[in-house]
């Protein structure tokens, strides 16, 4: 991973508390997983594992979050997380996402 | 062999099987609660409305979803993996269990018992087993457009006459399956039925068969009776014209919520419930509910539609009367309410609260309260009653 990477994802952790940091979590597993899979591994939606999103720009994975895709079933969100929150998560599944516990 | 011997060999069996069940017992009152997290379900009695016990190492069932034998003795869970697991209710313990494709979405028991059909995103398609030993009978690959590319399966649901019909998400068309041949499936494709067939569910009867569809405002409609006919559009155009509010869930079609002629369907990015009256098909009215309906399930005598609800409303379940049309109670059971299953004859309701680890039993006649069970993050819950009818 570059340290550049590695800086974004220190410094969007510093802004996302551990409280919160569990909530998202819970949130991307089960309820981004009842359409992408709680494993993430996919299902209607498409898999959202470092290997499946690694060509993708994290830039356009935090708008597909926050803004959804129209067109798709892939819903807006940004109106329960911040732009901190939602770059927290894309840096996390990038990396592999944590698991619940 | 005589009843007596017959109940000797019952009691030896269970006895060689270590003493799991000491009494003998029917079935007709147990069901399953999936624990999704712990890939896991829970055995349950409905009479005592108590846990018997559970049966471990069914994979990932984060979306899972349980046909029954029609002899009410075994559950099939369809896993989110592609496992699908014959589980020994009485036993309490895996029979079968094969992982027969990458990532599954459910599945159907055909009308003579004999076959279980699962429906399949990867790789898109659908495969027949043989309901005994799980064995691979056919492998129906969802092909489409120059049929390189494979659709995801939804909706499948069983028919008259070993029939199985289905819908592929990508490619906007329903499929049916002729299984009276099982090693030689015989299909009817039926193209550009709509946008995004998303579930499906078919009437009691196994006459009618509708897809909902997310990427319009409407249901693909085909009588089984007369597939001659093809494919018709119905509700067309509910939303009218409205920008569709964001959907945090996907609705399911499962099951039937049917009052006397009407029916009771959600709608798909609209915080409404659609009454439909299945003489014509025509809408006979709308119920606005509190968020984006999931299920929206009718008690098994019609008088009550009971509903929940997507994100961020899933604490809720609102209680429709049928008469009025008007909700008569809203419930708050737990956070992250997932499913609701009613007892065969419709005096309880059980409802999963995921996010509690809860499962609540409801009386559905005062709308209070009766139990309440301790489940690992329960989603589905499925009773043997279903085993009787046809579309679960």
């Amino acid at each position: 991973m570059s340290a550049l990477l590695f800086a974004a994802s220190l410094a969007a952790a510093q802004t996302v508390g551990a409280a919160r940091q569990k909530e998202l979590v819970r949130l991307v597993r089960q309820d981004c997983g009842s359409c992408h899979g709680m494993t993430l591994n996919g299902g209607l939606g498409p898999p959202l594992t470092p290997q499946a999103l690694k060509q993708k720009p994290a830039e356009g994975l935090k708008a597909t979050i926050l803004g959804g895709r129209p067109g798709t079933p892939m819903p807006p969100w940004g109106a329960f997380m911040t732009e901190a929150e939602a770059d927290w998560i894309v840096n996390e599944l990038l990396k592999g996402f944590p698991n619940e516990r | 062999m005589s009843a007596r011997s017959a109940a000797l060999a019952a009691i030896t069996l269970t006895a060689l099987a270590g003493c799991v069940q000491t009494e003998l017992r029917g079935t007709g009152d147990l069901g399953v609660i999936i624990e999704r997290a712990a890939g896991r379900v829970q055995i349950v009695d409905t009479t005592r409305e108590t846990k018997l016990g559970a049966v471990e190492g069914l994979g990932d069932l984060s979306h899972a979803s349980v046909v029954f034998s029609r002899d009410g003795r075994y559950a099939y869970v369809f896993g989110r993996d592609g496992g699908l697991t014959k589980v020994d209710l009485l036993r309490m313990r895996i029979d079968v269990r094969v992982v027969q494709s990458g990532n599954s979405i459910g599945g159907a028991i055909s009308q003579d018992g004999r076959l279980i059909a699962a429906a399949n995103y990867t790789p898109g398609g659908v495969r027949v087993f043989d309901a005994e030993t799980l064995e691979l009978l056919a492998d129906i690959p969802a092909a489409y457009g120059d049929g390189s590319q494979r659709a995801k399966v939804v909706g499948l649901e069983d028919s008259a006459g070993n029939q199985f019909a289905f819908s592929l998400f990508e490619a906007g068309q329903i499929w049916v399956a002729d299984l009276s041949e099982p090693r030689v499936p015989k299909l009817t494709k039926f193209k550009d039925v709509g946008r995004q067939p998303y579930d499906a569910l078919v009437t009691p009867d196994g006459r009618y068969y509708l897809a909902g569809l997310f990427g319009e405002d409407g249901v693909a409609m085909l009588d089984l009776w007369h597939p001659e006919r093809g494919v018709k559009r119905v509700l067309a155009g509910y939303g009218r014209g409205e920008q569709p509010l964001p959907v945090y869930k996907m609705p399911h079609l499962e099951g039937w919520a049917m009052a006397g002629s009407l029916a009771f369907l959600p709608a798909v990015g609209r915080h409404e419930v659609l009454v439909v009256d299945t003489a014509t098909w025509r809408e006979a009215g709308r119920i606005k509910v509190a968020g984006q309906p999931v299920f929206v399930m009718a008690r098994p005598d019609g008088r009550q539609v009971w509903v929940n609800f997507a994100f961020p409303e899933n604490e809720k379940v609102q209680v429709i009367d049928v008469e009025t049309q008007t909700i008569v109670k809203t419930l708050v059971p737990g956070k992250a309410v997932l499913h609701m299953e009613f007892t065969p004859r419709g005096e309880a309701v059980w409802i999963s609260a995921r996010d509690d680890s809860r499962v609540l039993v409801y009386d559905t006649a005062t709308l209070e309260l009766r139990s309440l069970l301790l489940v690992d993050n329960p989603s589905g819950i499925f009773f043997t009653s279903r085993a009787f009818r046809m579309g679960l």
